[in-house]
């Protein structure tokens, strides 16, 4: 009976490829805002939790349904919209940020062949992606018409297109040792005899944390959280923004944080992996695993924000030009080389 | 499916490249170039060159166009002023107007694809690999001495834009990492014994 069921829904979705692809795609979307609801709530309760507070404690029991409570009342309060703004990018700016954020998971594969679109330039596709969510600061920036906005929207814009270069170079490293564009090859090529220490992490140690905090930058995370400097720029971009264009602008911005935290685990944590490839590990679901990386770098970008203070913006211009460029660049070269005289060793494990 | 695709994007793409043209505002105007440009890697994505798609994205709009974005939204345009020689100049426009049409015209009567050209598309490369694979091959092997020349050609460049642009100012204040890093307690802190009532 239940054989019967399965088989003629599978032929029924092999007959509509489109269908198919939209009920994954909504599958995951919904998944993606459940867990980032729960991710918002997570950075508060950390956040107050090295500050010794309770943090939300009163909507659901410990506060679990804070996130969606917050959405209700954004979601029924009177957009306003100023005078002076260019209203038609200044509604769109928000509206593309989400949609660029969230269309990044079509790529992701969160388990064995749990991709929407397992496509072979995947990784180009969500570097694509990151590189246009900047357009959202500048239209939104601008779009407002207004001082501050639009200085934080030209600081955040040359803040994001600089880190982007040394995201490229480490992308770079991992592609020549993965010898793929494609994200589920990356994590096959991590999957070795060795468990957690043949994940790239290790092989390509220096890597891994040039990435995490260029993630931060990129993301405009504290300690780079320039973008919306309360202290200098009143509120960064969206000062201008209330009601749901202000949700839209912090939901992409937790989506995109989502976001790197899965490219993190896919690129140097072994994706969907067990940690140890022995009984009781290999047991779990590799999407389990997923999440799971994914939550434990989440706690690391939550972390920094509460303990790690503001950069000044100088400073954070030299990181990203002076010290992270040369080195990623350095790396390129020094991987390459390894590979190319050394094929066996590092990445053929 | 293919075909109804194809059109969406060239009948968006020559739309908004239409808009660049006549919109009054120039961001508008670099808001539907970024357009022209999306569904561009549109139509490369539908003739299966997916690296090409991508990296006209990252390259395009990721990086020229916010730069183009950044300089016109910083631009102080009086319109009035811009449109003021509109007829002044409108002769001079057209002329270079009907030239550039006429030579793509004449390009595109006197278009000759390379005999090996038809048979190329009949047996593409290997189905295995894929168009990364298959570009990177070609680009480092056959044309690598091109690759490289052209590298040199942006790196000439680069170095032109920044010897223009950096101006050592000599009475500025800089901060010195390496000197703060450099600094330790022996020598920045002297501590002085005091008498009382005397001073130092």
């Amino acid at each position: 009976m239940s054989d019967g069921w399965t088989s003629a829904i599978s032929d029924f979705f092999i007959a509509y490829p489109l269908l198919l692809a939209t009920v994954k795609s909504v599958l995951l979307a919904v998944a993606l805002l459940i867990y980032v609801a729960y991710v918002i709530l997570a950075d508060r309760k950390i956040w107050a939790a090295v500050q010794l507070r309770r943090g939300p404690n009163v909507v659901g029991p410990w506060g679990l349904l804070q996130s969606f409570a917050d959405f209700i009342k954004f979601a029924l309060k009177e957009p306003v919209i100023p005078d002076v703004a260019n209203k038609g990018i200044f509604l769109f700016a928000p509206f593309i940020m989400a949609t660029l954020s969230i269309a990044a998971w079509a790529v992701i594969p969160v388990a064995d062949g749990w991709a929407v679109g397992d496509i072979n330039v995947g990784i180009l596709y969500i570097f694509a992606l990151s590189s246009l969510g900047v357009y959202g600061v500048i239209m939104g920036g601008w779009a407002s018409n207004s001082k501050y906005p639009f200085l934080s929207a030209l600081r955040s814009a040359a803040q994001m297109v600089s880190y982007e270069v040394s995201i490229g170079f480490v992308i770079i490293t991992v592609l020549l040792c993965a010898g793929s564009l494609n994200l589920t090859d990356i994590v096959n090529a991590q999957d070795t005899s060795f468990g957690m220490a043949g994940w790239y992490w290790l092989r390509l140690f220096p890597m891994f944390i040039i990435f995490f905090v260029s993630a931060l930058a990129e993301t405009n995370r504290p300690p780079f959280d320039l973008v919306e400097a309360e202290s200098e720029l009143v509120a960064g971009f969206m000062i201008e923004y209330s009601a749901t264009p202000y949700v839209l602008f912090m939901l992409a911005e937790y989506v995109a944080i989502v976001t790197m935290c899965a490219l993190l685990t896919i690129l140097f944590f072994g994706g969907w992996l067990p940690p140890i490839k022995i009984a009781p590990f290999t047991y779990v679901p590799g999407v389990i695993w997923f999440i799971l990386k994914v939550s434990f770098f989440f706690f690391f970008f939550a972390m920094v924000k509460a303990f790690v203070p503001r950069y000044r913006y100088d400073q954070l211009m030299r990181l990203g030009w002076k010290v992270f460029l040369p080195i990623s660049l350095a790396m390129v070269i020094i991987v390459a080389a390894v590979l190319q005289f050394w094929p066996a060793g590092p990445a053929g494990v | 499916m293919q075909a109804v695709f194809f059109y969406l994007f060239a009948t968006i793409m020559i739309a908004s490249a239409g808009v660049v043209i006549f919109a009054r505002n120039p961001v508008h105007s670099v808001l539907f170039l970024i357009l022209a440009f999306c569904n561009g890697a549109g139509l490369f994505l539908l003739a299966g060159a997916e690296f090409l798609a991508m990296i006209l994205i990252v390259v395009y709009v990721g990086a020229v166009a916010v730069l183009f974005l950044f300089v016109v939204m910083m631009l102080d345009v009086d319109f009035a002023e811009l449109k003021q020689g509109f007829i002044k100049y409108l002769p001079i426009g057209a002329a270079v107007g009907v030239v550039v049409l006429a030579e793509l015209g004449m390009v595109a009567i006197g278009w000759r694809s390379a005999p090996s050209a038809s048979e190329a598309v009949a047996n593409p490369i290997i189905p295995q690999m894929s168009n990364t694979a298959a570009l990177g091959q070609i680009l480092y092997t056959k044309y690598v001495i091109f690759f490289q020349a052209s590298a040199l050609v942006l790196l000439t460049a680069m170095i032109g834009a920044i010897v223009l642009t950096l101006h050592h100012k000599p009475n500025i204040k800089r901060q010195k990492i390496e000197e703060q890093n450099a600094r330790t307690r022996e020598n920045v802190i002297e501590i002085k014994k005091v008498p009382f009532r005397t001073g130092v």
